[in-house]
């Protein structure tokens, strides 16, 4: 069976794991930044930050690739001035699908994050600057190692969220085979033909298969990471 | 010399200390738990910020509120030994011990990683992992990752309080050895008064915030506010003496014009030796005695008498340039027609004081600190 995998469907699932890593990759250091501010940082307006990293979390995904299609589209005012000064089309592309799965697993990789973050011992960060380490070298050295743990588990979350993203995705980037298809939109595509019960199942079967690989990977990860701090 | 005066105001408490010290030597902040102890060594060290008040180490000002001078933690070089060790538990101890070393300017480098190691008897740690380490090694790796970092100043904030006692005694000699050989200032805290004595050069006593008394350990084991801290069990004379001569189990320490015979192996001719003499061990006597197994008759004079809250009378007895501190009862002063000037003999029994050599080095004039 996975022998006779298509060509179509081999590229629903590229795209979805290139879509989930593109998305993880550019929001990881804004998650560890926002994640910082908001555990760390004291400023007027920080609950007000928190609501909106949190925003996508209770929206209904329509409406964020609405909102982003408003912002990033081709007359947006995101997308004009990133397509007149970069030359960048993020509507109805795979950095586009990328970015929707980006804004919409942002608070999963955040709140994970945070967590690790508050479990840091500042007790350790002291020793660190007693040691002579400054603020920076504090954070690379110490603090950011050991958040790692959390760090690699908000990632994988985030990846196997990314993975099935649905509504935010074909609002945003549209329902584009070999663009913005992925698995999930395969499988939709799939369910509206008349003849499309098998290769829905077989898609299907795929992100299951997909889904139990990514947990098991993640699982093994986390218990090597554990190992490595000490643990 | 180490200056210190500051003061923290806290809604529930405030603090307000000042201090000067000999460097090198060790001083120990002694109080009981929650009078401010860890307060003070966190403001020397600038994890917290004093309202006011000055830290001068050797004529360096490392912060003082009125001149606008806070040195950043990180640039102060004061090495700190936290009471939970805080070794970094993803790096190796010799990662943990790097971690300061490398962190030194070049200038500063003078104690030797290979030195550390070998003065704490780490050497076969170093590709161990902190959860890998007993509590008494840990604490060890701890002391030799703040000395590598090239300090001119070691903070011990209550490094022994969270081992047990076979722990601590691990640890001690590591401390003492520490002491005689580096001449590395330390401020030591600690609620154990048999930690002070064996490691103090100096000793401020705290309570509730502030400074009630300091000096050398012998001076303040005769005050007032040392007995109310330790309670009337623990009262008892601190002596420093050099060994005049020694037998198999037994030294003998000349104190004043008297000679005290303790118990101790290994002594050396020679060397300078602390005891403390417990005020409930000795007995006073108004006439030489004979046929007693006690070893030690020291003759003196009274010179106080004072009335403890328990009611027993302590009795201090000049042994000419030493004092020794007896506890009796109100009976017996009565009995004996005890007072000031009267010519007495202080009974120990050489079991009861126990010694601990102190080499304390005094660096060669000239040399760096």
């Amino acid at each position: 069976m996975i022998g006779s995998i298509t060509p179509a469907e081999m590229e629903a699932l590229r795209l979805s794991l290139e879509v989930a890593a593109r998305s993880v990759l550019f929001s990881l250091p804004l998650a560890v930044l926002v994640a910082w501010v908001l555990t760390r940082a004291l400023f007027p307006g920080r609950s007000v930050l928190d609501a909106f990293v949190h925003l996508p979390l209770v929206l209904p995904p329509v409406a964020v690739g609405y909102v982003l299609l408003i912002l990033f589209g081709a007359h947006g005012p995101l997308g004009g001035w990133l397509r007149r000064s970069f030359g960048i089309e993020l509507a109805f592309s795979t950095a586009g699908a990328a970015l929707a799965t980006a804004v919409m697993t942002f608070p999963l990789m955040v709140r994970s994050i945070r967590i690790a973050l508050e479990s840091v011992d500042r007790g350790l960060e002291a020793a660190a600057r007693t040691l002579g380490a400054g603020p920076l070298d504090r954070f690379f050295t110490v603090t950011l190692p050991l958040m790692l743990p959390g760090i690699l588990a908000g990632a994988v979350t985030a990846f196997a969220a990314g993975l099935g993203e649905f509504g935010a995705v074909i609002t945003f980037a549209s329902n584009i085979p070999g663009v913005t298809r992925t698995l999930p939109l395969a499988l939709y595509t799939a369910m509206q033909s008349p003849t499309g019960d098998l290769p829905a199942a077989r898609l299907a079967t795929i992100s299951i298969a997909l889904g139990v690989i990514g947990l098991l990977l993640s699982e093994l990860l986390a218990r090597r990471v554990r190992r490595l701090m000490g643990r | 010399m180490l200056k210190v005066k500051l003061l923290k105001r806290r809604e529930e408490f405030s603090l307000s200390a000042q201090f000067e010290a000999p460097t090198p030597g060790v001083v120990a902040l002694f109080g009981r738990s929650g009078c401010g102890k860890s307060t003070l060594v966190n403001l020397v060290s600038g994890l917290l910020e004093p309202d006011e008040g000055f830290v001068q180490l050797n004529g360096t000002v490392l912060a003082d509120t009125q001149a606008g001078i806070s040195v950043p933690v990180e640039k102060r070089r004061i090495g700190y030994v936290f009471q939970d060790a805080r070794l970094f538990p993803h790096f190796t101890v010799l990662g943990n011990l790097q971690y300061g070393q490398k962190r030194a300017a070049p200038s500063a480098h003078v104690i030797e990683f290979d030195d550390v190691v070998a003065l704490l008897g780490i050497g076969s740690l170093l590709q161990r992992r902190p959860n890998q380490l007993s509590g008494g090694e840990r604490q060890r790796v701890s002391l030799g990752r703040a000395l590598l970092s090239q300090p001119s100043l070691l903070l011990l904030d209550e490094p022994l309080a969270a081992l047990d006692a076979a722990r601590r005694e691990e640890v001690l000699p590591y401390l003492e050895a520490l002491r005689d050989g580096l001449s590395i200032p330390m401020v030591y805290v600690s609620h154990q008064f048999d930690e002070v004595l064996r490691l103090a050069t100096h000793v401020v006593l705290m309570e509730a915030g502030s400074i009630v008394a300091q000096g050398s350990p012998s001076e303040v084991s005769l005050l007032p506010q040392f007995r109310a801290i330790v309670g009337p069990e623990a009262v008892g004379a601190v002596l420093d003496g050099r060994v005049v001569k020694v037998d198999a189990t037994i030294a003998d320490l000349q104190l004043g014009h008297g000679v005290l015979r303790v118990s101790l192996r290994d002594a050396r001719v020679g060397a300078l030796l602390r005891v403390q003499v417990l005020a409930r061990d000795v007995i006073v006597a108004t006439e030489p005695p004979r046929g007693l197994s006690v070893r030690n008759a020291l003759e003196g004079a009274i010179s106080g008498l004072s009335a403890e809250q328990d009611d027993a009378v302590l009795v201090t007895v000049d042994i000419g340039s030493a004092t020794i501190l007896s506890r009796v009862t109100p009976e017996a002063v009565e009995a004996l027609g005890l007072k000031p000037g009267l010519k007495v003999w202080a009974l120990v029994k050489a079991v009861s004081a126990r010694g601990h050599a102190f080499q304390l080095r005094t660096p060669p004039p000239g040399e760096r600190i």
